[in-house]
């Protein structure tokens, strides 16, 4: 068999990459939620506050570790696989992605363990601090990386000089023209798959019974978030669409399987699009919603894909299905929050068991809508990896043998197949035991002789039994 | 574009000198604190020993993130043909450290598999070190290039000479580490510490005479560099001042002192790394491109320049802030438990 360096690379990557923004897309919410309670706590000194946040950090540091980990993947990538990238667009994306340690990494690290263990040892306004940068630094971090990826999605600010990019102008660099979407866009989005998570935890722990006061308070809380988030994050993306059509038009076409191009064009809810014969089967649409949707008027005009070379397509129905997917994640959410709004004026939100029930299943919505969302805007970009001007073939690394790239794969496969669902099991276990833990006494003097659980085998064992 | 005051070349080669200096110090004596942790006495000391660098571990390893970053920003043309070339060194050491840096978190969550984890974060302090040192060795050696991309085999880094700075980078890492755990324990754990700094410090002393005599030998340049007159005037501070390094770390390690283990250490890391300098200078693909001819754009050094200058101090001090809550000796009831 031939193995292709070229595709086994992609697969790698987005195999890697896929695994890791599960993490930021949780941890960037989670950073805030936990920044948000330690500041409710310091200002109204109700301990509920602290057994939240105490019982979200435990989990926060488990999915930041592995957040951590994976992301260190990363980088390495670009070098590993995509060397010809790396050397074309150093001078571009290199400076974005290294600011991005030096604001965002740094931040998180420096101040991650205080935040996780260092609350008997600083004051309680110090521990504030703390998660507020490692908040901040998870934001900081969406923003360059986000700046790098939209740059190459919507390139400006450069000029190619034999075949390598050089910087005419950082500003229209970084705030390029899909920048301030893809960074909204996401940002909402890390929010609101945290808060469903948060959603189906406090509806866990109310339907057992237990921290029922707990489960409440981040039940309402989350709610409140999410009646902002979920209209807004319509929006933002709508209006991303509209930048989408004017910069990317192809990629718009691939997520409307268009292939003529037309005005007054319809809305196509399911399609079997066929790449090669040009055309969809098995179509069901809805007349001149297309237009109205992608132009904001009836009668507006969309490029279809047949204005475009045939080898400057992304494959279509990838992109065509993960955006349904997406925006039926979305519809899914925006119901939730419409049941919640009901139940909340008619007084029920805490009592009504199928919609707890309901809130319980509804925890991953908010990942698969971030995976499907990306695969949309990366499949999206293909066949470049900087949009229109470099192609995905001519960024791999030309020394690499697809047997190579094969073993690397498996061994990413084999490793991630293990760590994350231990990982999952282990926040699950967490969820479990509920925010119960007494909170840490503030600063003691002297030594804590207490030993822990976990330390001593004996009482280990005894609390098993 | 106007010509930059200053050639940001040399300012660059010194910033990313000192970020992947501080990432073999720092992530150095954590991953040495993994190498050791195994050889622990029982599950107690076990704990300490982890606790003694759980707050701090991931900011270690973020000047490894740094290090690739800056590599990328300032020297692309290094990092695209450096990568490729240790595909699978690199390989090993990501996937080592992953299974290392989720041993923190999963080994005090997941009780009925806390051997399982006990050996990951062992085994992967171990393996994600020995791949750096073949990092090293490879490095040292060189690479095969073809215009501007990687043209050798990607088992090329497979040989004698790597697998030696691998084992010897093991040995150092570990005598990092056991200067750690010798300030932050006392009592029995810290003579364990000390016994295994003893061990690690005579594979270390081997090993760095034999790296030192061994690379003037693979290449004409890095002979005629150390053994010529004047140079080896200059030069022979280096390995006098590393004899009488080695001598204090002997000596403070059979002593009460805490901190010289740990500091001697680091003074022979530095005067190794210094060594390294001079023989590759100006080297950053060895030996075909310079880190003039691997630079990026000046303009690009010059945007990476105005931030890295302003946020490294803020950057060091409040990681020094960090350090400073966690001082004193490791304790069971700060970390995890």
């Amino acid at each position: 068999m031939d193995l292709d360096a070229l595709i086994l690379s992609r697969l790698q990557f987005a195999w890697v990459i896929a695994w890791h923004i599960l993490m930021p897309a949780f941890t960037i919410g989670v950073a805030s939620y936990i920044a948000v309670l330690e500041g409710l706590h310091l200002a109204t000194r109700n301990p509920l506050y602290l057994r939240i946040s105490n019982f979200w950090v435990k989990i926060f540091a488990i999915s930041f570790g592995m957040g951590v980990v994976t992301g260190i993947v990363m980088p390495f990538q670009f070098g590993t696989n995509w060397s010809r990238f790396s050397d074309i667009t150093a001078n571009i994306i290199a400076p974005l992605m290294a600011y991005e340690g030096l604001t965002a990494f740094f931040l998180e690290a420096g101040f991650l363990g205080v935040l996780l263990f260092g609350r008997k040892l600083v004051p309680p306004w110090a521990h504030f601090i703390a998660a507020l940068m490692v908040a901040t630094g998870t934001l900081i971090s969406a923003f360059w990386i986000l700046a790098a990826n939209s740059w190459m999605q919507t390139p400006q600010g450069h000029t190619l000089v034999d075949g390598i990019f050089f910087p005419t102008s950082w500003i229209e660099i970084i705030f390029n023209p899909s920048f301030p979407y893809r960074l909204a866009h996401m940002v909402v989005a890390c929010f609101v798959t945290t808060g469903f998570v948060v959603l189906a935890v406090a509806a866990y722990l109310m339907r057992q019974g237990r921290y029922v006061e707990e489960g409440r308070k981040m039940l309402s809380m989350t709610f409140k978030l999410l009646t902002v988030l979920v209209p807004l994050q319509m929006v933002i993306g709508d209006q991303h669409g509209l930048n989408t059509r004017e910069h990317q038009p192809a990629k718009l076409a691939a997520i409307e399987a268009h292939w003529e191009t037309g005005s007054g064009i319809p809305l196509i809810l399911f399609a079997l699009p066929d790449q090669t014969g040009e055309t969809n089967k098995a179509v069901i649409e809805v007349p001149l919603l297309g237009s109205l949707i992608l132009t904001h008027s009836l009668d507006g005009t969309v490029q279809g894909l047949k204005d475009f070379p045939a080898d400057e397509r992304p494959p279509v129905a990838i992109v065509f299905f993960s955006f349904r997917v997406m925006v039926g994640m979305g519809l899914i959410m925006l119901g939730i929050v419409v049941l919640s709004w009901y139940l909340r004026v008619r007084n029920r939100l805490y009592e009504t068991p199928w919609f707890l029930r309901l809130c319980g299943y509804a925890w991953p919505v908010g990942f698969i809508a971030v995976l499907a969302g990306w695969v949309t805007t990366e499949v999206g970009r293909q066949p470049w990896t900087v949009y229109g001007l470099l192609r995905t073939a001519d960024s791999v690394t030309p020394s690499l043998q697809g047997h190579e790239v094969l073993i690397s794969l498996i061994a990413y496969m084999v490793v991630y197949l293990m760590v994350y669902p231990i990982g999952v099991m282990l926040m699950w276990r967490l969820v479990k035991k509920g925010p119960g833990d007494v909170p840490a006494p503030p600063i003691e003097g002297g030594r804590s002789k207490a030993p822990v659980a976990a330390l001593s085998p004996a009482r280990r064992e005894g609390g098993e039994s | 574009m106007n010509a930059p005051l200053i050639d940001l070349v040399w300012l660059w080669a010194g910033i990313l000198g000192l970020g992947v200096f501080f990432y073999v110090l720092l992530d150095g004596f954590d991953l040495g604190v993994g190498i050791l942790f195994r050889f622990a006495p029982g599950r107690e000391a076990r704990n300490l020993v982890m606790n003694s660098i759980a707050p701090i571990w991931d900011g270690n390893e973020t000047w490894l993130v740094l290090g690739g970053l800056a590599l990328l920003a300032a020297f692309p043309l290094a990092f695209a043909i450096i990568l490729p070339a240790l595909y699978f060194p690199l390989l090993i050491m990501l996937l080592a450290l992953v299974f290392r840096g989720v041993s923190f978190e999963f080994r005090y969550r997941d009780a009925e598999h806390l051997t399982f984890w006990d050996y990951g974060f062992c085994y992967g302090s171990t393996v994600a070190t020995f791949a750096q040192g073949l990092v090293l060795g490879s490095f040292i050696q060189g690479f095969e290039t073809d215009g501007r991309h990687f043209a050798g085999h990607s088992l090329d880094f497979l040989t004698p000479f790597s697998l030696l700075t691998g084992v010897a980078l093991v040995f150092g890492y570990g005598l990092l580490g056991a200067g750690w755990l010798i300030i932050k324990t006392e009592g029995e754990l810290q003579d364990w510490a000390r016994r295994q700094g003893k061990r690690c410090f005579l594979g270390v002393l081997i090993s760095i005479a034999i790296v030192s005599l061994w690379t003037p030998f693979m290449q004409d340049e890095i002979a005629r560099r150390w053994f010529t007159w004047p140079n080896i005037a200059f030069l022979s501070p280096v390995p006098i001042a590393t004899a009488a390094l080695a001598f204090w770390e002997w000596r403070a390690l059979n002593s009460r002192s805490e901190a010289g283990p740990f500091v001697a250490a680091v003074g022979l890391f530095l005067l190794s790394y210094l060594g390294l300098a001079i023989s590759m200078f100006p080297m950053i693909v060895p030996y075909q491109f310079t880190l003039w001819d691997a630079a990026s754009t000046p303009a690009t050094q010059e945007f990476m320049l105005l931030g890295t200058l302003f946020l490294l101090p803020i950057i060091l001090m409040y990681t020094g802030w960090s350090y400073w809550v966690f001082r004193g000796k490791a304790r069971a009831d700060i970390g995890y438990h």
